[in-house]
């Protein structure tokens, strides 16, 4: 259903903007929603550019670390020694405090290089496919693996026509997680330094100069952003496994 | 004896043929457990043969050896005059589970093509056995669902269907109806019936129901706990065309008891001579 959280969201936003207006809110306090979209509106070439530099960062860090992860995850599920040696490295990879990691990146590469942002959202997205996917190779049922051991079927031929495509759910659940957290990766990359020309290093300039429904219209692209990420996720797993479409609504009823 | 090309092996061969087989799980370790203990078994061709036993004794390893899903501690399995290994990578037998193990992303007909697309077999060749097998279990007009849309019974039968699709003379079933209610099973009982006579298809059957031991098999084999030992075999001569009306039968209750007091480890001894003069009147 569409219609509550569109109602949800209209009353959200009337809530807000009566705030600030019966409890006259400074504008760097809160800005009226009025106020941000007007921001928005004055500003959307500049909202444009900066929604491109974070959203390429993105979308280049997504597409690595989806590789990476598929790749690693097809090594776990074949060796099992790899795992042995990998996982725990690939836990303690995650269990650092990432973005601390920025400031390190940073100092590595010109301070004009989009690099190190676009290796953070690589390192998250990585780790998220890795799990699921993973998870969706290794963990078919039992009756399965019998019934193809009983057709005499190799493991490269249970590979292909059992483990992979039993994974791919499991890829799109993963991307469905990533590709949003790609967004806010990319975006909170820009707070540690480099160039000045994303939506997260947009919104801190403009807190800092006091514009605030500036910096909240570049919110709003982030947001615009993120979510044109997570359709755009769904779009594909649509298109990729039509066949259980039907499933999908099955098991959500 | 295995015939030089594999093909003609079946001919004249027991079905499956079980000596001296024994089977321990972590074996020399403290935590071994002994799930079979000295079994032979003999099946003919075109014999129908359930394996019934407590939960535990052993019937689905039993099974799993007889497939080579499992190896053997001591003893050998011939299936199909082969040994059993030879015959699982020759496909002689095809195999249904409790669970319908359909691959959910494969619709019915392409579920019912998998052993054969792992057979080499070309995409028009496969898709007209399969849709002829869907014709047999009756679910022509599902040939383009999806596993999800099907009840678990047609499920069932579709993996019925699959486990046949390359016509082996043998097919295993472990509890393939454990999960029906019980109308629906004994309607998939009357089925199996039904698609194993018009596909002579010889058949081991494990069960913990006695009356679907008794309605299916030609012969039940009643196993002890563990460690499993088979410790009688009983013929039910019901005939070869069963019915609704078969299970109302005196000789079927007959039948019944017989194995119910086999579990017991009771012989009926007072019952004997009824159960062959019933018998004799079919």
């Amino acid at each position: 259903m569409v219609w509550p959280p569109l109602v949800f969201g209209t009353v959200f936003l009337l809530l807000w903007e009566t705030a600030v207006r019966v409890f006259d809110f400074q504008p760097y306090f809160l800005p009226a929603p009025s106020a941000i979209w007007d921001a928005f509106r004055t500003n959307t070439s500049l909202v444009w550019e900066a929604t491109k530099v974070s959203g390429l960062n993105a979308l280049i860090g997504l597409l690595v670390g989806t590789a990476i992860g598929v790749a690693m995850a097809f090594l776990l599920a074949r060796f099992r020694l790899v795992e042995d040696l990998l996982s725990p490295l690939a836990v303690g990879l995650n269990a650092i405090p990432i973005f601390v990691l920025v400031a390190v990146f940073n100092n590595m590469y010109p301070v004009t290089s989009e690099v190190p942002r676009r290796l953070m959202v690589t390192l998250v997205v990585y780790f998220i496919v890795l799990i699921n996917v993973a998870r969706g190779l290794r963990e078919v049922g039992n009756v399965y693996l019998d019934l193809m051991r009983s057709y005499a079927a190799s493991d490269v031929t249970i590979l292909r026509k059992v483990r992979v495509p039993h994974a791919v759910p499991y890829l799109f659940t993963a991307l469905k997680i990533a590709a949003p957290a790609s967004v806010i990766t990319a975006f909170v990359s820009e707070y540690f330094g480099g160039l000045q020309n994303g939506l997260g290093s947009r919104i801190v300039s403009n807190i800092a100069l006091s514009n605030n429904a500036e910096a909240w219209a570049y919110v709003l692209g982030a947001c615009l952003l993120g979510l044109a990420f997570f359709l755009a996720a769904v779009a594909l797993e649509r298109v990729a496994t039509p066949g259980r479409a039907g499933a999908r609504e099955r098991d959500r009823a | 004896m295995i015939a030089p090309d594999g093909s003609t092996a079946g001919e004249g061969m027991n079905a499956v043929e079980v000596r001296g087989l024994s089977k321990v799980f972590n074996a020399g370790r403290p935590d071994a457990v002994e799930a079979l203990v000295d079994i032979d078994l003999v099946i003919r061709p075109g014999e129908f043969v359930s394996l019934i036993g407590p939960s535990g004794c052993g019937k689905s390893t039993q099974l799993r050896l007889i497939a080579n899903l499992t190896e053997p501690t001591t003893g050998q399995v011939l299936v199909n005059g082969k040994p059993a290994r030879a015959a699982r990578l020759d496909q002689d037998y095809g195999m249904a589970f409790q669970q319908a193990g359909l691959f959910e992303w494969r619709s019915v007909t392409k579920n019912v093509e998998l052993p054969l697309e792992l057979k080499g077999w070309d995409r028009a060749r496969r898709r007209g056995r399969a849709l002829q097998m869907l014709e047999l279990v009756k679910l022509s007009e599902f040939a383009d669902h999806f596993p999800w849309q099907l009840s678990g019974g047609m499920q069932q039968r579709v993996a019925i269907a699959r486990a046949l699709a390359a016509h082996p003379p043998l097919l295993l079933m472990d509890e393939p109806f454990g999960a029906l209610d019980e109308m629906t099973r004994e309607h998939m009982q009357t089925e199996l019936l039904r698609i194993c006579g018009e596909t002579s298809t010889t058949v081991v059957f494990v069960t913990h129901s006695i009356p679907e031991a008794v309605f299916l098999s030609t012969r039940v084999v009643v196993m002890s706990p563990r460690p499993g030992r088979i410790t009688d075999v009983i013929d039910v001569a019901l005939g070869s065309d069963r019915s609704v009306e078969t299970r109302e039968t005196e000789a079927f209750f007959a039948k019944v008891t017989e194995v119910r007091e086999a579990l017991r480890g009771v012989q009926p001894a007072d019952l004997e001579p009824d159960i062959e003069q019933v018998v004799e009147e079919l």
